[in-house]
């Protein structure tokens, strides 16, 4: 295990939390503002993807697709809030969490339709081909990219709910939605932004993945779950506590993935470490969760009692 | 109140006659493809009934009890594997009882441990425990190179119990049908046991029941090793009918599929994963010959009867009948 290695491992770890950061700040925010348990947050992922390469591939420019994933995740999102979201508030998690599982299989086939069962793939913009040395580490600079406007992204949600008045009002419509109603405060309004907001950067995840993967079907049907995770990790409705899972989370699927093997090697014969080891590091996260939950069940940081 | 409830019982017992008879029937007269629709039909409506005895009866929505399914073909396939291309002398059977017995205790063993985990939880947390401990078998699976990865296994043979044939499709609808049978009859003495009448006053009122010095955990746990097992062995007749396991009969939008057949059959009747495993069927098959993108109309409909629809289809049967 040489250092140049151990840090390569650990800025994939960090992109990796940081893509999940992004994915579970608009689930942490919707699950514990308004109660509301979103499976097709997956779909904006996709969305976000898809829109982004489509205006990359037709401008060429991936700052213009960057920003009109944006734009086009906010506008389909603010429809889907109006039409069916605001009628599943007041509904059991159950029937939430099918109502948007029938909202991922309609975008699903709805991306099918219009672009085709292949996926989409984008080349990274010339600036951002490059690598950067640190200290006889050399990194994709693209990385750096994604692990900063992730970490931006997390600056301003912090500041946003803790040092503004719309945070305010978010945390006061956590702890309280029927009074914050009363004092006046237009609640459905304020809970749509935050809808928005939280696809939008569900939308930014998906299309910062889109040059190093690609946009395709049902990308985001899988790492929703572990998003789920993290919320539920950090505490349901924490910002901070799902930073910390996500960046938690992030280092020990990365690290399992690499170094399990050989960890494995030193306690037992070869051939049963290679075939162990994938299998353990793909659960280490969930044993994880396990572990957190048994020993504290709201999670790491629980917003404070209502 | 009286007669409804004696013209639906009539009305479940004509359709289990029926859904005994006219697959065999429809066999013999030479349309063979039939049964296999009913089969899978009735082995998805043993996983739903299970599903059933948690969230209906129990009140504990368990989004991942496609695992147990899978956990069931695996504990099939992987005997046969090895029995097959030979190594793992201590798994390797063509034993339908060995394979049967491997089903019911792994599954037992995995709802025993994810379930005093997740049961220590309420609420949204426990949805979302269940669907990430499925989670966590579906990616060790996918990432088990020794049993094809992502790209699953194919099962050479069938279980063999003598003189009954696996291999055979009328047997196999025989057993299955059987097993539909019991699991029904099981499920509806465990409601009205007891064990059944705690479950449902923990759903209602924990804190009464724990007032009345009933510890309620120890009840839910029993029900959720007891669906566990019995879905654990829908997937071992899974692995049989398919002859084919992959990791993909885990995937949570499989746990997603049940619970909507749960809840379109309806939720609080016994027969209701039933009448929504047959309806989620029928759909399948009718709009899947109808257009590559079915699952299109087959998404709104989901959003339409979770939006409109409650009560499932028995729960909107029931109401006309009243009024």
């Amino acid at each position: 295990m040489d250092t140049v290695l151990l840090i390569t491992q650990a800025v994939n770890g960090l992109q990796l939390g940081v893509l999940l950061f992004l994915l579970s700040a608009g689930l942490t925010l919707t699950f514990g503002i308004m109660d509301l348990i979103n499976l097709a947050h997956a779909s904006f992922y996709m969305l976000g993807a898809f829109f982004g390469a489509t205006v990359t591939i037709y401008t060429g420019s991936f700052t213009l697709g960057f920003f009109a994933a944006i734009i086009a995740v906010l506008i389909v999102a603010w429809i889907i809030e109006k039409v069916i979201i605001s009628q599943l508030y007041t509904r059991d998690h159950l029937d939430q969490l099918l109502a948007t599982f029938g909202l991922i299989l309609i975008a699903d086939t709805l991306v099918h339709i219009i672009w085709g069962p292949a996926g989409l793939a984008i080349a990274l913009p010339p600036l951002l081909q490059g690598q950067v040395t640190f200290g006889g580490v050399t990194l994709p600079s693209f990385r750096i990219l994604i692990i900063g406007v992730g970490l931006l992204v997390a600056l301003g949600l912090y500041w946003l709910v803790n040092h503004t008045r719309t945070g305010m009002l978010i945390r006061a419509g956590a702890s309280n939605r029927r009074m914050l109603n009363n004092l006046g405060v237009d609640v459905g309004s304020l809970f749509a932004a935050v809808f928005c907001m939280g696809a939008a950067l569900a939308g930014v995840a998906g299309i910062l993945i889109t040059p190093i993967t690609e946009a395709s079907i049902g990308m985001g049907n899988d790492i929703i779950i572990t998003a789920f995770v993290v919320v539920i990790i950090g505490g349901i409705g924490s910002i901070k506590g799902a930073f910390i899972a996500a960046i938690i989370i992030g280092m020990i699927d990365t690290f399992g993935r690499a170094f399990l093997d050989q960890l494995f090697m030193t306690v037992m014969p070869a051939e049963t470490a290679e075939t162990a080891a994938p299998a353990v590091s793909a659960m280490l996260i969930y044993l994880l969760m396990a572990i957190i939950l048994s020993l504290r069940p709201a999670g790491l940081f629980p917003p404070k009692l209502r | 109140m009286e007669a409804s409830s004696k013209r639906s019982i009539l009305a479940g017992a004509v359709f289990l006659i029926l859904l005994a008879v006219v697959p065999v029937a429809l066999f013999y007269s030479g349309k063979i493809f039939w049964i296999d629709i009913f089969t899978r039909l009735v082995i998805l409506a043993i996983a739903g009934t299970s599903l059933y005895l948690l969230l209906g009866v129990a009140g504990l929505p368990s989004f991942g009890h496609a695992a147990y399914l899978g956990l069931g073909a695996y504990a099939v396939g992987v005997p046969i594997h090895y029995a097959t291309i030979g190594g793992a002398e201590w798994l390797a059977s063509y034993n339908g009882w060995w394979q049967f017995f491997l089903a019911i205790v792994v599954s037992a063993l995995f709802a025993l441990i994810t379930g005093a985990i997740s049961l220590r939880t309420r609420g949204v947390h426990f949805i979302m425990i269940t669907m990430a401990f499925s989670q966590m078998i579906y990616y060790a699976l996918i990432s088990l190179e020794e049993y094809g990865a992502d790209d699953g296994l194919s099962v050479y043979a069938s279980s063999e119990f003598a003189p009954l044939m696996l291999d055979n499709p009328v047997h196999l609808y025989g057993i299955c049908f059987g097993s539909l049978l019991f699991v029904l009859y099981t499920v509806h003495r465990l409601q009205h046991s007891r064990f059944g009448r705690v479950l449902q006053a923990a759903k209602q009122n924990e804190t009464r029941v724990l007032a009345s010095g009933v510890n309620p955990f120890k009840y839910r746990l029993l029900a959720f090793v007891i669906a566990g097992v019995i879905a654990g062995y829908a997937g071992a007749l899974m692995a049989n009918f398919a002859l084919f396991i992959s990791p993909d009969m885990v995937e949570w939008s499989r746990s997603g599929e049940l619970m909507f057949m749960v809840i379109l059959g309806g939720s609080q009747h016994l027969l209701g994963p039933l009448v929504g495993s047959s309806l989620f069927i029928l759909l399948e098959f009718v709009l899947s010959r109808w257009t590559i993108y079915w699952h299109l109309p087959f998404g709104i409909m989901l959003l339409l009867v979770v939006l409109f629809g409650r009560g499932g289809i028995i729960g909107m049967l029931r109401k006309g009948q009243q009024s």
